[in-house]
């Protein structure tokens, strides 16, 4: 999906402060989020593609307007609500309790996690399948507009680029964010030169980024 | 029209954590100690520390340098540095022609078992945005003015590779004990974003 979270090449943010005396955590609920959010995945019955996802299907301003961890709290609230774990509303109203509101909680909702097989734990896969290119090739990234999760970056979307490396096989996000199967395939990390992505006059420099077999194409 | 989401009188996230705790805990879907262990360990364990060593060791012992930049993964376990976020790393070698820089720019992702969790500056829409498009003058806003002659290398982690960059031994080193070394690395160094440099 095309979204706030895109954020590669945009406009407008300013520039960065490096904070050396800065702690892990800043905030008491930045590591009780942290943590929260890392058991909201196995406690909902999804996992890091959909928490992932999760994150971008949040409304620009939720996912910008608390920060980092702001957004993790707002991402695991999504799964555990998407999988009937907590009631919708059921995080404000205790949170409103909390502070001494009187506000009746919501009634537990029966649990519906998503059913879907898994090929094993994390994200890599052994695959048989021949791999469609191979170092060197010139490729195309294909015109994909997904509305749903995927690990394609706008910026390159139609670029052309040169495969660098293939990477091990892994599972689809755009499959597993959606509890559709794995659809494992070969990765692999793509050379774009930064006029191809930003114009004729871009700053020198060239940009490295991992895709997936099913977003690239042969080019003449 | 969608809802306000930033409606004035939303309780803050310091109290939304704290219910949606207590709502997992009291159902039993979570246990508070398995979340104090997930922060612990991030805490306390697992940080750029453990990085600093890998990059040390890669300094003064040739045959670990090959290794670790044939197989990064293998090599960072042989320290006993593995687990989450780390399926997969990639070392990138810093040489005085080619400077390399991570980023994420659809979310954060970073080498958790060699660098811990990412700090702000990696995190913010700013450094996702810029990196990708203008690095060099958003290096030297961050501190580094690379010369115009060494080249750069965006490595955009954007499916489960990791990338960890192996800075360059910074010179008037050259007396220094593995240990004292690890002591001059950075986290911002094993990013891209700084150099190593000799404490004066």
């Amino acid at each position: 999906m095309d979204g706030i979270h895109d954020m590669g090449g945009t406009h407008g943010w300013g520039t960065v402060t490096i904070d050396p005396a800065e702690p892990v955590f800043e905030e008491d609920w930045h590591a009780r989020t942290f943590a929260l959010g890392l058991a909201s995945m196995g406690a909902s019955g999804t996992n890091l593609d959909a928490f992932r996802h999760a994150l971008e299907r949040l409304h620009p301003l939720e996912y910008l307007g608390d920060g980092y961890y702001g957004r993790w709290l707002r991402a695991a609230e999504t799964l555990l609500v998407d999988s009937g774990v907590l009631a919708a509303g059921a995080v404000e109203a205790r949170a409103r309790r909390l502070r001494g509101e009187e506000v009746v909680e919501p009634a537990d909702v029966e649990v519906h996690k998503p059913s879907y097989e898994r090929g094993g734990a994390g994200s890599l896969r052994q695959i048989d399948d021949e791999p469609a290119f191979v170092a060197g090739q010139q490729v195309r990234v294909r015109d994909l507009h997904k509305p749903g999760h995927t690990r394609m970056p706008a910026y390159v979307r139609g670029r052309v680029g040169v495969i660098e490396a293939r990477r091990p096989a892994a599972v689809l996000p755009d499959s597993t964010a959606h509890f559709t199967g794995e659809d494992a395939q070969h990765v692999y990390t793509v050379r774009f030169e930064s006029t191809q992505l930003w114009g004729p006059n871009a700053e020198p420099s060239t940009v490295f980024v991992d895709l997936f077999e099913s977003y690239l194409e042969e080019t003449p | 029209m969608t809802a306000d989401p930033r409606a004035a009188d939303r309780p803050p996230a310091a109290l939304r954590a704290q219910a949606l705790e207590e709502l997992l805990t009291e159902r039993g879907v979570v246990k508070t100690e398995v979340l104090d262990g997930f922060i612990n360990r991030y805490v306390n364990d697992v940080g750029p520390l453990n990085g600093a060593k890998v990059v040390a060791k890669a300094w003064v012992d040739p045959d670990y340098r090959s290794r670790l930049l044939e197989d990064g993964t293998g090599a960072i376990k042989e320290l006993g540095y593995a687990g989450p976020q780390g399926e997969h790393i990639v070392v990138l070698e810093n040489t005085r022609e080619i400077h390399n820089l991570v980023v994420c720019t659809l979310c954060s992702c970073y080498p958790w078992p060699v660098l811990g969790l990412p700090p702000n500056w990696y995190k913010d829409p700013a450094y996702r945005a810029r990196a990708v498009r203008e690095p060099r003058k958003l290096l030297a806003e961050m501190g580094l003015s690379l010369d115009d002659d060494v080249d750069i290398k965006v490595w955009d982690s954007s499916a489960e590779n990791r990338y960890f960059v192996l800075p360059l031994r910074p010179e008037g080193s050259e007396g220094l004990s593995e240990e004292e070394l690890a002591a001059l690395v950075t986290r911002d160094a094993m990013v891209g974003v700084a150099a190593v440099e000799v404490s004066s």
